[in-house]
């Protein structure tokens, strides 16, 4: 009992903390919160669920398609709702938030009225196979999302430490004058890293499809607040703490349901945010002050 | 090499800084000093691409870069050392490196890390540091040696030594003469004229945004004017 509601709260906290990346991400480099975030990640559920349930195509095609709908939408999102509010004068700060708002706002309609209201049954084609290991049943499709999870966690850390354009990206989150004098095509970079984080949403959204069985237009929104309180939790702009957040949140949620009462499931999660954070107000892996030496 | 004419640069409708001609010649160090809020920063934000300009235009090797963004400048050769040195604090000492090397495609990248290590063995020692948590004059070298590794043309430096200790101050100018002796054509602001001035070949005053003297640095170091103005009185 214990190891299965491990390995569940396990499974959930990884689709957590890559919906939270996405947030993480953004917020490092362009210092917004992407309010369009859930919906994107909604979307990628859907597409997902249009290509395996309704087509009976394989799950790898459900998880290009979202990825190429879902990057395609981050590349919009850039272009039309946020670059145009970059760097001009007399642009309230708040500007791109409610940009991002009305965008959420307008997937959210657009998912209503191509996919329609109420839940849809997204059936994963090895959703019966498990392994019985002792006394612990573990589904396939949860190895398969702590699969997916585990190796894109790996693979954007890596990409962040070691590549050029990660170290880019780095640059342009913790200066965008400063990556530009170093010869950084900030424009790029900005692009690209909407374009990665609403992907990485995409997926999450074939995962969650996944792990739940069925999806409805409402998801972007529950599922777009976890996110925004797990990068408070972990640190704006942290990607550990992203990782780290989504694990303890999903973790949480899981054993409140397992040993307590399913109606104080988000209760309680939310109230160990809570916690934490009046303990160490900067999130787990966030930093006191910003630059602290000059 | 380069050549600024008319140039205006205006923060609202303030201008900050009001027609400036100047020229910096190949292979040599040219300073340009001014109290604080002449426009000096300005001057050099407009130049490097940070600030666009209202009028007049910057020229480089006979192209007009004008328009153009700090990157395409940092691709044309030219690479300025910002105000306070913007280390990036949460980066290693090697990856701020390997950040001033960004552009460039050769394979001669790793070596020339490693020259620059030699050459400022404290950021060898550190070099798995976190850049936020050098010292100034660490950070100093740090800025000049990551800007080095572009492979510039020419190499803007706003006051490098601003807020060192005395004696890093003086490494930091023998640092800007021995890069200079290497071929590297420097355009320096500062505030502490006369070391500025004992390290360029020629220097403009500027006042409330406009150039109100100009000479070969030599020259200004004798000029009484100038001694008693940004000098602290006469000196014997």
């Amino acid at each position: 009992m214990f190891a299965e509601q491990l390995i569940n709260g396990i499974t959930l906290g990884s689709i957590y903390a890559i919906v939270a990346l996405g947030y993480t991400l953004v917020f490092g480099v362009l210092d917004i919160i992407n309010m369009a975030h859930g919906e994107i990640f909604m979307f990628g559920a859907f597409i997902g669920m249009v290509i395996v349930t309704k087509m009976n195509a394989p799950l790898a095609a459900a998880f290009a398609g979202a990825v190429l709908v879902t990057a395609a939408l981050g590349y919009l999102l850039e272009r039309v709702a946020l670059r145009p509010l970059r760097g001009r004068t007399g642009v309230s700060h708040l500007a791109p938030l409610i940009s991002t708002i009305g965008v959420s706002i307008l997937l959210e309609n657009l998912a209503h009225h191509i996919f329609g209201a109420g839940n849809q049954l997204f059936e994963t084609p090895f959703a019966e196979i498990r392994f019985t290991i002792g006394s612990t049943t573990v589904y396939l499709v949860q190895v398969v999302i702590l699969a997916v999870s585990v190796v894109l966690m790996g693979g954007l850390s890596l990409w962040l430490a070691r590549t050029r354009s990660g170290k880019g990206l780095r640059a342009t989150a913790e200066s965008l004058e400063t990556a530009e004098l170093l010869g950084v095509d900030t424009k790029r970079i900005i692009t690209a890293t909407v374009v990665i984080a609403s992907a990485m949403g995409g997926i999450a959204g074939v995962l969650v499809g996944m792990a739940f069985n069925y999806i409805n237009n409402q998801i972007g929104l529950s599922m777009g607040l976890k996110g925004l309180a797990i990068i408070i939790f972990g640190g704006m702009g942290s990607v550990a703490g992203a990782m780290a957040g989504g694990l303890i949140l999903g973790l949480s949620e899981t054993f409140v349901v397992a040993y307590g009462s399913s109606g104080y499931r988000d209760a309680i999660a939310f109230l160990t945010i809570i916690v934490v954070l009046l303990l160490r107000p900067q999130g787990l892996f966030g930093r006191a002050a910003p630059e602290a030496r000059r | 090499m380069l050549e600024v004419r008319g140039l205006e640069t205006a923060y609202g409708s303030i201008r900050a800084i009001k027609g400036i001609d100047l020229a910096v010649p190949e292979g040599r160090i040219v300073c340009i000093i001014g109290a604080n809020g002449a426009g000096k920063t300005t001057l050099l934000k407009t130049i490097s691409g940070l600030l666009r300009p209202a009028a007049g235009t910057v020229t480089f090797l006979g192209e007009d870069i004008t328009a153009l963004s700090p990157a395409q400048l940092v691709r044309r050769g030219i690479v300025l050392v910002p105000e306070g040195r913007a280390i990036l604090s949460r980066m290693t000492v090697l990856e701020n490196l390997e950040m001033g090397a960004y552009q460039r495609r050769d394979g001669r990248v790793r070596e020339d890390i490693e020259a620059t290590m030699e050459r400022f063995p404290v950021l060898k020692e550190r070099r798995n540091l976190a850049g936020g948590s050098l010292s100034g004059g660490e950070q100093q070298m740090l800025a000049i040696g990551r800007a080095l590794l572009a492979k510039p043309n020419l190499l803007l430096l706003d006051e490098p030594s601003l807020g060192l200790a005395p004696l890093i101050v003086s490494r930091v100018f023998r640092i800007i003469r021995e890069i200079n002796r290497e071929g590297m054509t420097v355009l320096l602001v500062e505030q502490n004229v006369r070391q500025a001035l004992k390290v360029s070949d020629y220097a403009y005053v500027l006042e409330t945004g406009k150039i109100v003297h100009e000479g070969p640095s030599p020259e200004l170091l004798d000029d009484p004017k100038i001694k008693e103005s940004y000098l602290g009185g006469r000196r014997p």
